[in-house]
């Protein structure tokens, strides 16, 4: 059998499997040690897989794998292009770095005896993501998105040991979420009633020309359902709280891959599954994505000025933040979808580098209050200089991978003739200028106070992964060739297929 | 050649970022650091003038660093405004340096190493801003320059720097991201590309647009916070909060020339002066500069802090080239870029000084500067004949660029322009030259006692209390500069025409 015709499988059984592996083993002997390492050396392996599934994409064109070898539309079949291969690699490779990440961080903010669980839900909580991005059946990623929430849920509960709030914050979560699944689930029950299948490029075929009824509230109950995964505004509400009382590491998990693969799974379905010809995708973008996208960059964005909570602040900042990447799909054109896949890509590189500066000052200083954030250029330097390319890449200055993602979205708004859109979003950026710059000011010109105790800088094992995705930040806004080039590629394969 | 002028362009971005490292390597030793300081200037100097000389030559030196995203490259082009700009800036920042360090030993400031970093950064990104070969690249360095110089102008560190810097930063960002970056994009997507081009970019695809020039020209105009075109100005009198060399080289310089260097670059390279002057489209923007000339003379007369009556005669002045390139013809747009150097020297002479009378008498309002001249003659008359240029009296090098605006403005038929040059004129004899003369010629004023008429005394060469010698010398030579360039006018002239050729 040959390997290498299998990798398309490795990134969802390797830790499928693995991870039941890993809550068997101890919690507490060697501190905890023995899942981590384990846990992170099967992430590797699935970030190298993702790597050659994405190399093999690029080069020689999509994949289609047949699970037991039942050919679609029977069987499940997980399809392999462009836009998810990046997909894909942006969230194994955020867990490859989150991981090893984690360890620390993790120690002081859980229950000790919970370690083995917590690596085992993660790996879990990462295969539910990478199978809703792989899979090319629609109800599997239903079956995916469960298996990730379920997960998530957990981990947000972890919290708890730190902070209670957590576990009201979970509940929410797992309200919310199962009311979007639901929505999620039922679009889908309409969708085959229409159709008869499950398979998404089958379902593409048989929607063809077809026009009732039926479809479009399918339709509206997917966007609907995967909106509130995404934290669409206003459907957004149970993030903040997540995000801010769930472990440090999960929020930089969460926060730079979930809320990404949802927006991905609303464009496969708008691109892939409707296409973007059909008779009401037009109206839906005018009058339901654009105006909610532009609410979220300005709402969203304005609230994360008035936070003083920073964990908050950054998730209300995702909030606004995937506004800019649902009004780049609302444009309809390709170059709008392209640089809605950078900014999916990116934005993973930003808040994920956010949060983990985030960890690493709950870690030292205990908070994640903007109080503790004075005078933090001097106590954690290099936590400090993280949190702020990571944040002027966020606002969007140049040489950083934000600027390129501004740099695209505007580009593709003035290509298409909404100047006003431009406009729009230089104006919202101004929201992002002022929620960044008051932590960067607290940090850089507010002295600590006075009776602050001295604290180290954050151990290595936390400092090389953020710095590594820090200069990703840097790299990927010097050389666009893997973000703009796969991304334009990715949108014309995309939007070809919708023709 | 050491240096072949290609190389020369880039390494004028890395030596500083060089000297950038070296100055943190060594800053736990004073000396040495201010020696690192000083060599990256030097070594600047040549790169530049390498580069001066082949662009004098007829060459136009390039270097492609690399390309970001598809048509959007990183690169360097040397032209006439660029490499005048860059000499000017690397020369003025070596003189500069010397003044820092008797400004800053002789005031014994705090965080000095990272003051020099700073500066290093900041003038690799002026040397980025001047050779920049399309928009793109201009916008990168553009914002790099202000966040290079945001720690420097926050130096004190104290509520009122903090304050300052808000406003600094709010505005030269709010404005460049808000207005400057959508018009590049926009640009970009009508012309397909951002690169200077000799007579524009825009003239064939928008030869039928209607007001969208008009509208452009105006993101750029205000887009471009650095020049200072009123209501984008506010930052400038906010950024005096700085120690004063910061103010002398960044606020009369690098800083602000690269914003007025832009805004005439984009004039001739993007719009092309033809396509304008078609057009019609900057008139208002022209008629906006006279009225920023004005105004903030205006405001500059009743302000009794030097910096701060400094500043808004720097608002003013730079609106100078803003109305120059408005005028959109060859003229006004060669006084533009003369007055890009003569102001530069000239106002950096009159920082200098605020700084060295601060240094040496800690006065820092006009009104407690009467008599103080014969204690600090060197000083007061190094400001007066900074003041002569900034006014544009000969024998100074202030007064070609008056000469040439008015030309042009009578070339572009606006002769209300010429009465308002001439108006601004007076205005800066009132409130400029007025501070020397008071100096010398009046007695210093008690508590609250009106001005005493004529207390004229003679400089008593025994009882001198001038700044320190680092302070007082490097105003003398940038006025020293002023002076040359009214002998030196024609060659600049000469050396700088070939930008209104199209090729």
């Amino acid at each position: 059998m040959n390997i290498l015709a299998q990798l398309p499988v490795i990134p969802i059984i390797l830790p499928l499997v693995t991870a039941p592996l890993a809550m068997l083993m101890p919690s507490e002997k060697m501190g905890g040690r023995a899942p981590f390492v384990f846990a992170t050396f099967v992430v590797w392996a699935v970030f190298a897989a993702c790597a050659g599934l994405l190399h093999s994409v690029a080069t020689t064109g999509p994949i289609s794998y047949h699970l037991g070898d039942w050919a679609p539309p029977i069987g499940i079949e997980y399809r392999i292009d462009l836009a998810n291969a990046l997909v894909l690699t942006l969230v194994s490779g955020i867990a490859a770095l989150v991981f090893p990440f984690s360890y620390e961080s993790i120690r002081s903010e859980i229950d000790r005896r919970q370690i083995s669980y917590f690596y085992a839900a993660l790996l879990i909580c990462m295969t539910g993501l990478l199978g809703v991005t792989i899979t090319g059946d629609a109800f599997n990623v239903f079956v995916f998105l469960e298996i990730s929430s379920l997960s998530t849920y957990a981990l947000v509960a972890m919290g708890a040991d730190k902070d209670r709030r957590a576990l009201t914050a979970s509940f929410n979560y797992l309200v919310m979420g199962t009311i979007g699944a639901t929505f999620f689930v039922i679009g889908l029950g309409l969708l085959y009633q229409a159709t008869g299948t499950l398979n998404m490029a089958d379902l593409k075929i048989q929607l063809a020309g077809d026009k009732n009824r039926m479809v479009e509230a399918g339709f509206a109950f997917i966007v609907v359902g995967m909106g509130l995964k995404a934290a669409m505004f206003p459907m957004h509400l149970w993030m903040p709280n997540a995000y801010a009382y769930a472990p440090s590491a999960v929020s930089a998990f969460i926060a730079a891959t979930s809320t990404k693969v949802a927006v991905y799974v609303i464009i496969r379905f708008i691109y892939t599954v409707i296409g973007a010809d059909f008779s009401f995708a037009p109206a839906a973008f005018a009058w339901l994505i654009a105006p909610l996208a532009i609410a979220g960059m300005f709402f969203a964005s304005g609230v994360a000025i008035f936070q003083d909570d920073v964990k908050r602040m950054l998730a209300y900042s995702s909030v606004g933040q995937i506004g800019y990447m649902l009004f780049g799909v609302s444009f309809g054109t390709e170059p709008g979808l392209a640089a809605s896949l950078v900014h999916l890509f990116n934005h993973g590189l930003m808040k994920g580098a956010l949060f983990m500066a985030a960890a690493c000052v709950m870690l030292r200083v205990g908070s994640h209050n903007c109080s503790a954030y004075a005078g933090l250029a001097r106590r954690m330097p290099f936590t400090a200089g993280a949190f702020i390319v990571s944040g002027l890449s966020l606002i969007g200055v140049p040489l950083t991978v934000g600027f390129i993602s501004k740099w695209q979205l505007l580009a593709a708004a003035f290509d298409s003739g909404r100047a006003w859109a431009g406009f729009l979003i230089v104006a919202s950026s101004f929201l992002a200028v002022i929620y960044v710059g008051r932590v960067i000011e607290l940090m850089v010109l507010k002295p600590a106070p006075a009776d602050a105790p001295e604290i180290k800088e954050a151990p290595l094992s936390m400092l090389v992964p953020m710095l590594i995705l820090v200069a990703a930040n840097v790299y990927f806004g010097l050389h666009t060739e893997l973000t703009v080039d796969l991304s334009e590629r990715a949108a014309h394969a995309l939007m070809g297929a919708g023709r | 050649m050491i240096v072949s002028p290609a190389n020369a362009t880039v390494l004028s971005l890395l030596v500083p970022l060089i000297g950038f490292f070296a100055i943190w390597a060594t800053g736990k030793s004073p000396n040495l650091r201010e020696a690192m300081t000083l060599i990256t200037g030097l070594v600047l100097m040549g790169l530049t003038f390498i580069v001066f000389g082949a662009v004098g030559a007829g060459a136009r030196p390039g270097y492609l660093l690399f390309t970001v995203v598809g048509g959007l490259p990183i690169a360097f082009q040397a032209e006439p405004l660029g490499a005048m700009f860059a000499v000017l800036a690397s020369v003025l920042w070596f003189v500069n340096s010397l003044y820092s360090i008797g400004y800053m030993r002789g005031h014994d400031e705090k965080h000095q190493t990272r003051f020099y970093m700073c500066f290093a950064i900041a003038i690799a990104s002026a040397m980025g801003v001047a050779y920049a070969a399309n928009l793109f690249t201009l916008f990168i360095f553009y914002e790099v320059l202000t966040l290079s110089t945001f720690p420097l102008v926050t130096h004190k560190g104290d509520e009122a720097a903090k304050q300052g810097g808000r406003v600094y930063l709010g505005l030269l960002m709010g404005t460049s991201i808000g207005l400057l970056l959508p018009a590049i994009v926009w640009v970009y997507s009508i012309a397909g590309t951002t690169d200077f081009t000799p007579g524009g970019v825009l003239a064939a695809p928008l030869s039928e647009a209607g007001a969208l020039p008009a509208l452009l020209l105006g993101l750029f105009a205000f887009g471009i916070g650095k020049a200072a075109l009123m209501p984008a100005h506010p930052w400038l009198p906010n950024a005096m909060v700085a120690p004063t060399p910061v103010s002398a080289f960044l606020h009369a310089v690098a800083v602000v020339k690269a914003g007025v260097f832009s805004v005439l670059k984009i004039v001739v390279y993007i719009f092309g002066v033809d396509f304008l002057k078609d057009t019609g489209a900057s008139i208002p923007f022209m008629w906006i500069a006279a009225g920023s000339i004005l105004l903030a003379s205006a405001i500059a007369m009743h302000k009794d802090n030097l910096k701060a009556r400094l500043a808004y005669s720097t608002v003013s002045q730079l609106s100078y080239v803003t109305l120059g390139a408005m005028l959109a013809t060859q003229m006004g747009v060669m006084g533009g870029a003369m007055q890009i150097a003569t102001h530069a020297a000239g106002k950096m002479t009159l920082f200098m000084c605020a700084g060295a009378i601060y240094v040496g008498a800690h006065k820092t309002l006009v009104s407690e500067m009467r008599g103080l001249g014969p204690k600090m003659p060197f000083t007061f008359i190094a400001f007066f004949f900074g003041a002569m240029s900034i006014v544009g009296l000969p024998p100074m090098g202030g007064s070609w660029p008056k000469f040439l605006l008015m030309l042009g403005a009578a070339d572009a038929g606006q002769l209300a322009i010429i009465a308002v040059l001439i108006v601004s004129s007076l205005l800066n004899v009132v409130y400029l030259l007025s501070i020397p003369l008071q100096a010398f010629y009046l007695a210093p004023a008690g508590e609250g006692e009106k001005p005493q008429g004529s207390g004229a005394k003679a400089i008593d060469w025994r009882n001198i209390d001038e700044a320190p010698l680092l302070c007082v010398l490097p105003p003398i030579i940038t006025a020293l500069f002023a002076l040359l360039l009214f002998f030196f006018a024609d060659p600049l002239y000469a050396y700088l025409a070939p930008i209104m050729e199209a090729r």
